[in-house]
């Protein structure tokens, strides 16, 4: 029996290294993936409230969590690969300007 | 006292945090993005460890299994390298660094004190009958709506993407 406050923790770390990575990461595919983590501590959270709680719609919520992320996957990754093939880079220190 | 269960949890919570670790400090984004999938594998063993057995694979199916994985096909297409040196100062990086990590331990430190009344749940597996008739009776109307946000970020994506035509 594990208790609740193990998985509040662990969710709690889990999203403070995906800001970490978000804020110190140059790679614009490698701060996508920080979101993803963010996203998953986030999970993790719903999880463990919703075992806590003897309820489902933390489950619920959790499915509709991952579908989004699925399509928000699939539209940053295509706007991504447009700021490389019009920009050329993926370092976000080069892609400062809305005008090239 | 080390039961089975803590101890699973130990060994599931040290692959995510050495997961996660490893995103941040590895240079190629392609090893970021496997050690992103070795995190949501071991976060679905979380799940199952709590009774969350649809959650679980729907994490491994569809977010290891189909966004990772479109993730790591664009990495491959556009040739993704290693990042260079920045040019952020020094100073921004010894001491960003650790005053984010001294944070991170101080709000884990909180969130344990102030969760640790929460006490244990018991540990029995959530069927899928009972998630799903909340799916489908309760919850049918955001689920048809994803159903309509998936068309839209595929027809988003497709138009985004697309090679200008000349003619």
């Amino acid at each position: 029996m594990v208790p609740t406050s193990y998985y509040l923790v662990l969710s709690a770390v889990l999203f403070g290294l995906g800001v970490i990575a978000f804020i110190f990461k140059r790679n614009i595919l490698t701060i996508f993936m920080s979101i993803e983590l963010m996203l998953n501590a986030v999970n993790l959270a719903f999880v463990s409230f919703s075992r806590l709680l003897g309820q489902l719609q933390g489950q619920v919520f959790v499915f509709f969590v991952i579908v989004v992320a699925a399509a928000e996957a699939a539209v940053g990754l295509a706007i991504i690969i447009l700021i490389h093939r019009n920009r050329g880079t993926l370092n976000v220190e080069n892609v400062d300007s809305l005008k090239d | 006292m080390i039961t089975p269960q803590i101890a699973m949890f130990l060994i599931l919570a040290a692959v995510v945090v050495a997961g996660a670790l490893s995103l941040i400090v590895q240079r190629h984004p392609i090893h970021s993005a496997l050690s992103l999938i070795v995190v949501m594998v071991a976060l679905a063993g979380l799940y199952l460890l709590q009774g969350a057995e649809f959650v679980a694979a729907v994490q491994i199916i569809v977010y290891a299994g189909a966004i990772m994985v479109l993730f790591i096909f664009v990495i491959m297409l556009l040739n993704a390298g290693e990042e260079e040196r920045s040019n952020v100062s020094r100073l921004a990086r010894f001491v960003g660094v650790p005053l984010g990590i001294a944070f991170l331990v101080e709000v884990a430190y909180w969130i344990g004190r102030a969760t640790a009344h929460l006490g244990t749940p018991p540990e029995e597996m959530v069927s899928t009958r009972e998630l799903s008739s909340l799916l489908f009776r309760e919850f049918v109307f955001p689920f048809e709506l994803t159903s309509f946000l998936i068309l839209i970020a595929l027809l988003g994506a497709l138009v985004l993407a697309r090679r200008e035509e000349s003619d």
